[in-house]
């Protein structure tokens, strides 16, 4: 009791503007004011600003007819269409070339990063010349060579490079002999994927028991089974024959049919995927080094292959310290496809461009592309956390 | 430690406010009650017959004593760099005929080169004094870019196509592809164009006019599109110029005119000024090297032009009177102008006058009289 109420009075002795709470308190509320003040400040000065100079700040332009072109739009487009739509074309632009690029460069960037610790001296000193090449060339640079030296160098239409009439390569693109459903293939999909789904669901199950009870639960057999099985009765039910083949034939000016990869495409993600992969590289490369030798010592000592080695024993925990720097990687790979606008490649940013200037709106359409760069960054670190927060818990 | 320095420092805090207000205090202010009568002008008349709208971006360059020109310097005969680095061009002596003018110095221009996407923003927030970057006027940017000021150049868009490529006409366009510079009019005219017919086409597309005909050379498109005048400066910068054909017809109207930005009436008044002085000489017959002599010209109506006449309203722009016999001087008349760059034995390439004649030979080239 007495000790309490000393303390009391000795708090009461100290003046306001010592007491440290008081002194906290207020200098939270100066700089919240300070901030908040300086936001609005900004928001209404660039208003005015915005009003004097006739710029309309509103988004009611989206719905209205295009009027511009976009090249091999990969839905459906034509400029009829609205500026919204538009976006939307750009939007899934940026996402197949990342997606495809992130994938590319993963595994691409795994393997030098393996090349780079092999102990075969020819192929550390090839995987260390082609990452230092990639990291100190500007990305940008690397896309006008691949682009305009590469892509745009290959022979015209009619002088085609051919391997036995299933892909052509010529300075219009890529193009490729491709497997498209029939009528009867959709009959196909549904036992197919129905094959896969069982197959996936049988080889988790069974393999983790395996790993609680350590008898053979033949998870591998059993599994590719299942997916052999439902590949036969989608095969069975669409008449043996779900697939035909769409092969490119040369009809006036380009090709037509076949899978066709756009130069301005193929330059982009080759280019994307190549250097970004050459950074993944040096993240995988650290992640395998910070495992302690000792563990690669002990699993060499226990009788495991370097195969085993690597796939049980260090990349599991390799892994902990890759995920977070490879998240970025993956972010700068996403945001790096808008470079795509000096080749050509019509990505959520060129499209932004373009419309800004057919549209007349700078502010709002910046913000829409920096809202949607945000959200597929927020989107993408999202997953890959929940991820990275599995294995950490799993190694833990 | 820091907890006794603390009164030390409060102590010279009060010190400081006492001090403050001694200060202030020694000497105070003589106060003064003194009635001021303030006569508001109410009648028209009162006020200076000053054309609206302020006049900021005039009196803005006046005082830089530079004028900032949105151009471009990739593009021979109308925005390109000569030999020494110097900006040379149809659109670029516009700006130099009005630095010479408002500013007495036609070199006292900064050039801003500008892609044909990132000009219409510039223009919008006033970056750029004027905009000479072979600019179509057409409805829509007058109403959301700025003010423009009168044709420089009727032009037209057609295609060109390699002379070897088996396209004779628009009856081949079917299926074609197209290399074209995004956030131009050019871009939504070939969309309505193949459109229109009914046909087929793939579009490839660079923000950089560098790079659309780069990959028209190397062969990626069939045709490009742009205007005549634009086709014919690029062409003279291939390899094999002439492999390539461009078509005789037009699907647009594209007059290439310079803007201003919106809200400076006086500034826009001034500009258009210059542009009708350029036009109205060649009509007269004043050209560069005859300024001087004409300036005492028997005829009223030259003598007004030179500024040796009445003020046709000069002084209430800011102008002098020998302000447009500067800008003739300095860049010659619109026909000296088209010479130089697309005349016969002019810098650029051969490009025949047409509609761009003065209206006397037959063309559109029309201004109104200087008085």
């Amino acid at each position: 009791m007495t000790n309490s109420n000393t303390e009391i009075q000795f708090k009461s002795e100290i003046p306001f503007y010592r007491d440290e709470r008081v002194i906290k308190a207020v200098a939270q509320i100066l700089s919240a004011v300070l901030v908040i003040g300086f936001v609005i400040w900004g928001v209404i000065n660039f208003q005015r600003a915005a009003e004097a100079r006739g710029m309309s700040l509103g988004f009611d332009f989206l719905d209205k007819p295009a009027g511009f072109p976009i090249s091999n739009p990969p839905i459906e487009y034509d400029p009829s269409m609205s500026f919204g739509r538009a976006f939307v074309v750009g939007l899934v632009n940026t996402l197949l070339v990342s997606i495809s690029g992130i994938f590319v460069a993963t595994i691409l960037g795994t393997l030098l990063a393996l090349a780079r610790l092999s102990s075969n001296w020819l192929l550390s000193r090839l995987a260390l010349v082609y990452i230092e090449f990639h990291r100190n060339i500007p990305l940008l640079v690397l896309l006008f060579i691949w682009y305009f030296t590469v892509f745009a160098k290959l022979p015209p239409v009619k002088e085609s490079i051919t391997w036995t009439s299933v892909a052509y390569l010529n300075q219009r693109g890529i193009y490729l002999t491709w497997p498209r459903l029939t009528d009867a293939g959709h009959t196909f999909v549904i036992p197919f994927m129905i094959g896969i789904i069982l197959a996936i669901i049988s080889f988790v199950t069974l393999r983790k028991r395996r790993e609680l009870t350590g008898k053979d639960t033949y998870y591998v057999p059993i599994s590719l089974g299942l997916l052999v099985i439902g590949t036969m009765i989608g095969l069975a039910v669409s008449g043996w024959k779900p697939f035909w083949l769409d092969q490119p034939v040369l009809e006036g000016f380009n090709f037509q049919g076949g899978l066709r990869l756009t130069p301005e495409f193929a330059a982009l993600f080759v280019g994307l995927s190549t250097y970004t992969a050459a950074f993944i590289a040096e993240v995988v490369r650290a992640g395998i080094q910070a495992v302690d030798r000792g563990q690669m010592e002990a699993a060499r000592a226990l009788g495991l292959n370097t195969v085993q080695v690597l796939s049980l024993v260090v990349m599991p925990q390799a892994l902990r310290v890759i995920i977070p720097p490879m998240i970025s990687q993956y972010l700068n790979l996403t945001k790096n496809s808008s470079l795509a606008l000096v080749i050509g490649f019509q990505e959520v940013f060129s499209v932004g461009k373009i419309a800004i200037n057919q549209a007349g709106r700078a502010v709002p359409v910046f913000a829409l592309v920096m809202l949607t760069y945000l959200a597929l960054s927020l989107l993408t670190s999202f997953v890959l956390n929940l991820y990275n927060r599995r294995i950490q818990f799993v190694t833990r | 430690m820091s907890r006794k320095l603390f009164p030390v420092f409060a102590l010279l805090l009060v010190f400081a406010f006492l001090l403050a207000a001694c200060g202030g205090s020694a000497e105070p202010a003589p106060v003064e009650t003194v009635i001021v009568t303030v006569e508001v002008p109410v009648a028209a008349e009162a006020a200076p017959a000053a054309p609206s709208g302020s006049g900021e971006i005039l009196s803005r360059v006046i005082d830089r004593g530079k004028l900032v020109c949105g151009s471009r310097t990739d593009l021979t005969g109308f925005g390109y760099l000569d030999e020494n680095g110097r900006n040379i061009g149809f659109d670029i002596d516009l700006c130099r005929a009005v630095a010479a003018a408002v500013l007495g110095d036609p070199e006292a221009v900064e050039f801003v080169p500008l892609t044909a996407a990132d000009r219409g923003p510039a223009l919008q927030t006033a970056e750029v004094d004027i905009l000479s970057r072979n600019l179509t006027w057409n409805a829509s940017r007058d109403a959301q870019w700025g003010n423009f000021t009168n044709v420089m150049f009727y032009d037209g868009q057609t295609f060109m196509a390699r002379v070897d490529s088996g396209i004779n006409g628009p009856e081949d366009f079917d299926g074609a592809t197209v290399c074209v510079t995004s956030g131009t009019t050019t871009e939504k005219n070939v969309a309505q164009y193949f459109t229109d017919h009914g046909w087929n086409y793939e579009a490839v597309i660079f923000e950089e006019t560098a790079a659309v005909y780069s990959a028209y050379e190397e062969g990626r498109c069939d045709l490009t599109t742009s205007d005549n005048s634009q086709l014919y400066a690029v062409r003279t910068g291939f390899a094999n110029p002439d492999e390539h054909k461009i078509f005789d017809f037009f699907i647009s109207k594209e007059p290439l005119t310079p803007a201003v930005p919106h809200g400076d009436d006086a500034w826009f008044d001034t500009v258009k000024i210059v542009m009708y002085a350029l036009i109205n000489a060649e009509e007269l017959g004043v050209t560069q090297a005859n300024v001087e002599q004409m300036k005492n010209s028997d005829d009223g109506r030259i003598r007004t032009l030179l500024g040796n006449g009445d003020d046709w309203g000069y002084t209430q722009l800011g102008l002098d009177a020998d302000a447009l016999a500067r800008a003739i001087t300095a860049v010659g008349n619109y026909g000296e102008l088209y010479d130089r760059y697309l005349g016969p034995n002019g810098l650029a390439f051969t490009l025949p006058r047409g509609l761009n004649e003065n209206y006397s030979n037959g063309g559109v080239i029309y201004a109104p009289e200087i008085k």
